[in-house]
């Protein structure tokens, strides 16, 4: 489970080449390809904030759609009440009111662990859904709310409707490069959180609860940080997909979300740093095969769960990486 | 008046169903530690097969003969043997990992289920609302009510005292409920756990089997019916107590009681009543009103 340390070096020889490959990619699949990617990237931030709380902190949140859903919302409401569309505001919205949402609720939430812990937070979450599934007026309820392609940058970079630029290559080209920045920053700060002494207590928190509080961290104290940290990340996913969505409805606030955030961080490995970017990805592909490949796509994500939960319980990278120890110790000798 | 009794039978009615589904739920968290996300998906299987069953032989006569309430049943035998399927298959190689793993399968459990009953049965609602048009009604007061509703009043009320009696009055109970106290204890005693889990388990999909079945000449089975019905069984066993049998039945007419008065007096903020009422009790009381801590 712990973070192995790693070189400087070989840390660069793996992040470069990803990192150019989503950069040159745009040039060379088709536009669909890029959104597609894109939402994987937007997940991959969600899965990444959800990791903190459950790779490193050792609580399994049922209840993360509250914070996406609370950043997407709050964007649709930025843009329906305030009338303004720079993906800047939209972002800082989003960010401010899951925070908000993540700092109430996760003082309620970490005084409990395990089981009791993932209730509550499902419970809570479906308190926002039943609220915004019912009061239509504020929040179209079912219908959901429409949100118009943003301005990005303050307006400095253009997006001219019907100028030979329509709205699919906006959003497969300068939106994508928008969420790549936010990526590599969401990765990076999350890098430098979990590596960081406050990242350390968190592990020792999931490791020994009680040995940590003898050591003298504030166990309750670092549980409620890390989950309004947790929370803030996915409400950036949350604000980042609206726009590219067009629309948000109560469905990203239900519980069931939630469930697909779990399987994606597990799909990638909880127990590593790159797992869940590679689950969030890798279910986005694997969830849009599914659904036009079936209308039983549920059953096919079910199916895989359970294999995944039989067969493969360190995800694709923890499996993937103890194969390449061994790889690399069977070489050795 | 007449009106506050229609809402407290209907309470009751609510309270009911919830206490079946709730129940199993309870049941099977007390016994095995397991949160059964696909427990609300038994729920609706039993429905589909009641209503499929019923619907078969009924064919398109108009007119119920009482014979076929007999047919009622039948969904609670089958989510109780997809029960004693699943649990050796599916969680029996969980028990020695971290419970994460245990809600994660089932909640593939429920994708999986979920789509199934839509390969079966496909997507369109099924109904059989014969059987509850062909009990008549009774007139209460200057009310008019449906008398199938107070046959599932009955219903719950004798599956709480069945399941009440079986648990505290047999050899099989007082198994049951040293296995849940102290599983290795048990073990040790030459309790065959293995045994005691799948039959605990049985009876768990029995409860909302019949849950479904007693419901759906009422409301007909459509697909996720058991999602929801899951959100709300988890507000009460959370009230009530993970575990505790008496907490799910007080939570239930609880939750029966809110729901029903909330639709008539407050309906935009009933659902969140709800959880906020679970959530509350989690705060107080985090083993709900009857648990054990």
């Amino acid at each position: 489970m712990s973070v192995n340390a790693v070189s400087p070096s070989r840390l660069l020889a793996v992040v470069a080449p990803v990192f150019l490959i989503l950069v040159v990619l745009p040039y060379v699949i088709d536009p669909y390809q890029t959104v597609l990617l894109s939402y994987g990237l937007i997940f991959a931030i969600a899965a990444l904030g959800f990791n903190l709380l459950l790779g490193y902190t050792g609580l399994l949140s049922f209840g993360h759609s509250a914070y996406f859903g609370m950043g997407a919302y709050a964007v649709a409401f930025v843009v329906k009440y305030l009338k303004i569309q720079s993906m800047e505001v939209f972002l800082l919205a989003g960010i401010l009111c899951s925070a908000l949402v993540a700092a109430l609720f996760g003082l309620v939430c970490v005084r409990y662990t395990r089981i009791f812990f993932g209730i509550l937070t499902l419970a809570l979450s479906q308190v926002l859904w039943s609220l915004v599934y019912k009061f239509f007026w504020v929040t179209g309820g079912s219908d959901g709310l429409r949100v118009p392609t943003p301005t990005l940058l303050g307006g400095t970079v253009k997006m001219a409707v019907g100028a030979g630029q329509d709205k699919l290559g906006f959003l497969s080209h300068r939106y994508y490069y928008y969420v790549l920045v936010i990526f590599c920053i969401c990765v990076g700060v999350m890098w430098l959180i979990v590596h960081s002494p406050f990242g350390k207590a968190l592990q020792a928190i999931r490791d020994n609860e009680t040995r940590a509080e003898f050591v003298g961290v504030q166990v309750w104290h670092y549980r409620w940080v890390a989950f309004l940290i947790s929370g803030s990340f996915t409400g950036l996913a949350g604000a980042l997909w609206v726009p590219l969505n067009g629309l948000t409805t109560p469905d990203i606030l239900h519980w069931t979300f939630s469930g697909e955030i779990v399987f994606f961080t597990v799909l990638g490995g909880f127990g590593t740093f790159a797992g869940p970017i590679v689950g969030a990805v890798v279910f986005n592909y694997l969830k849009t095969f599914a659904v036009g490949y079936t209308v039983y796509w549920q059953m096919l994500l079910g199916v895989v769960l359970v294999v995944l939960v039989l067969v493969l319980p360190a995800g694709i990278v923890g499996t993937a990486s103890r194969l390449g120890l061994r790889f690399r110790r069977a070489e050795a000798t | 008046m007449d009106t506050l009794l229609i809402h407290l039978l209907n309470s009751l009615l609510y309270a009911s169903v919830l206490f079946l589904i709730a129940g199993g739920l309870s049941l099977i968290y007390g016994v095995m530690r397991i949160v059964n996300l696909a427990h609300g998906n038994l729920y609706a299987f039993g429905a589909y097969t009641t209503a499929w069953a019923v619907g078969r032989i009924l064919g398109g006569a108009p007119d119920a003969s009482l014979a076929l309430y007999a047919l009622l049943p039948v969904g609670a035998v089958a989510a109780a043997a997809l029960g004693a399927i699943l649990e050796p298959t599916l969680l029996r190689p969980l028990y020695k990992r971290s419970e994460e793993y245990q809600l994660l399968i089932t909640f593939g459990l429920l994708l999986i289920l979920e789509d199934l009953m839509r390969l079966i049965w496909g997507p369109y609602p099924l109904s059989v609302s014969a059987l509850y048009e062909g009990l008549g009604s009774l007139t209460i007061g200057e009310s008019i009510y449906p008398t199938y509703n107070l046959i599932v009043i009955v219903v719950g009320a004798a599956a709480a005292a069945g399941l009440w009696a079986f648990i505290y009055r047999t050899q099989f109970g007082v198994v049951l409920r040293a296995t849940s106290q102290n599983m290795r204890m048990a073990s040790a005693l030459g309790v065959n756990v293995n045994r005691v889990y799948v039959e605990a388990f049985t009876l768990g999909c029995f409860m909302a089997g019949l849950g479904g079945a007693i419901v759906v000449p009422q409301q007909g089975a459509v697909l996720g019916m058991g999602v929801d019905a899951l959100i709300l069984a988890f507000v009460v066993v959370v009230i009530g107590g993970l575990g505790s049998l008496e907490g799910a039945l007080i939570g239930a007419l609880m939750v029966g009681i809110v729901r029903e008065f909330g639709i008539t007096f407050f309906p935009e903020i009933e659902l969140a009543v709800l959880y906020l009422m679970a959530a509350v009790v989690l705060l107080v009381r985090p083993a709900g009103l009857l648990g054990r801590a």
